[in-house]
């Protein structure tokens, strides 16, 4: 059993069942239309940039949270069985990543069509949005494990996420919102490089972490 | 050990007696209770490595017990700090990269308590606040230390702002500040370490 067969496991259980990636696209999508009803126009690029990123923040509690709390006791022991523990966390890590990649995507996408906003240095904002939502995505994949051992809480993945996220949303909110100001790439790179960094951090971390977790 | 403590705890006493009341002198109180707690958090953060690699019951408790009395100490921290920033900035909060950290540590810390409450068994709450542990404090460091490099900040010791140390730690405030920052580590150890008994012993009686 390697990382990719359960990829393709994740891949297909969310095509024969979708709904739970569906809840978890319009929970993003109604929170943003919420957005735009009561607040209907944003001139500050920093205010656009937080209330985009605190969307961004609560949709990801709500898709990864369900990776593992979805998976049942006898599901969990047959992957115990089969795979080591690194495996595993890198599959849902990675397969988690790819849905808060594809979820910040559709929330740049209409986000923009209903805050009108001009972006100066698009490369620069794709790359802080796609790294940012990969490091939200790796965080909460290892805190989530956390939560559903206390219990499957989703409170208790908010209180014990947010402290821990927030070096990575305030990297990616500085870095996104110069990169809508245009800011030189001189003063850039640090951020870039520190976002960069954080999602190496976790990355490794999560890695060493869960296998003390894995056994029950 | 314990003894130790106590006799250095003491020290701590004196510079309240010797010193000028004025606000220079918070710098006995605010910069050694930060010290005191990140080293108590150091200390917990390495003891959860070894309950993670050893797995000695005790290991564990002696990382909650850091974690907690780091709390205190956390907040003396925050609350001497603030008050020292209203009478040199003249706000009890400013929105300082620095300030932030340190609230947003102590929160991930509060997480860190209501995540033991909410476990039952004792093994699976053990290694699960353990890994959680970790994590905060790599966190931490990277929120409390790194972060605040990068940008300006009106806090001492960043941003183009001289450190404390530089000039106006005159030779006397010296004799005072480095015993100072010990005495309060090892007060905050010995409190652990009182703590971390009656704990064991409560333990062994329930």
């Amino acid at each position: 059993m390697t990382i990719a067969a359960i990829l393709a496991k994740e891949i297909k259980t969310d095509i024969r069942n979708p709904y739970s990636l569906a809840a978890s696209s319009l929970f993003l999508i109604s929170s943003l239309f919420v957005c735009y009803i009561t607040i209907k126009r944003i001139n500050a690029a920093s205010t656009w940039i937080a209330l985009f990123w605190i969307i961004l923040l609560f949709t990801s509690f709500n898709a990864v949270a369900k990776s593992f709390m979805n998976e049942s006791r006898e599901r969990m022991l047959y992957f115990y069985t089969i795979m080591s523990p690194s495996q595993f966390i890198i599959s849902k890590m990675i397969y988690n990543a790819f849905i808060m990649i594809a979820l910040s995507m559709i929330a740049v996408i209409i986000y923009t069509a209903l805050f009108d906003m001009d972006i100066a240095d698009p490369t620069l904002f794709w790359y802080g949005v796609l790294f940012g939502s990969c490091g939200l995505a790796f965080v909460l994949s290892m805190l989530s494990t956390i939560a559903s051992k206390a219990g499957s809480n989703l409170t208790l993945l908010a209180i014990l996420g947010l402290p821990i996220l927030l070096p990575l949303i305030l990297v990616t909110t500085t870095l996104t919102k110069n990169a809508i100001d245009g800011i030189d790439w001189a003063i850039q790179w640090k951020y870039a490089f520190v976002l960069m960094g954080l999602n190496v951090v976790c990355f490794a971390l999560s890695l060493i972490l869960f296998p003390y977790l894995w056994r029950e | 050990m314990v003894l130790f403590a106590i006799v250095a705890g003491l020290m701590v006493d004196v510079p309240r007696l010797d010193i000028l009341n004025e606000t220079i002198r918070n710098l006995f109180y605010h910069v050694t209770s930060w010290f005191a707690m990140v080293f108590l958090f150091l200390a917990s953060f390495i003891y959860s490595i070894k309950y993670l690699s050893i797995g000695h019951e005790s290991d564990d408790l002696l990382a909650k017990v850091f974690v907690q009395v780091g709390m205190v100490f956390g907040v003396a921290g925050l609350v001497t700090g603030m008050l020292w920033a209203k009478f040199t900035w003249g706000a009890y909060w400013v929105p300082d990269p620095k300030l932030n950290g340190a609230a947003i540590a102590l929160l991930a810390y509060l997480a860190y308590s209501i995540l033991r409450n909410s476990l039952t068994d004792p093994i699976t709450r053990a290694k699960v606040s353990s890994v959680y542990n970790i994590f905060a404090f790599v966190m931490m460091v990277i929120f409390v230390f790194i972060l605040p490099r990068m940008t300006s900040s009106l806090h001492p010791g960043n941003g183009g702002n001289p450190a404390f140390s530089s000039y106006d730690l005159d030779n006397t405030m010296r004799i005072v500040f480095y015993p100072a920052v010990i005495g309060w580590i090892l007060l905050g150890l010995w409190i652990s370490e009182i703590k971390f008994r009656f704990e064991q012993y409560k333990k062994s009686h329930e």
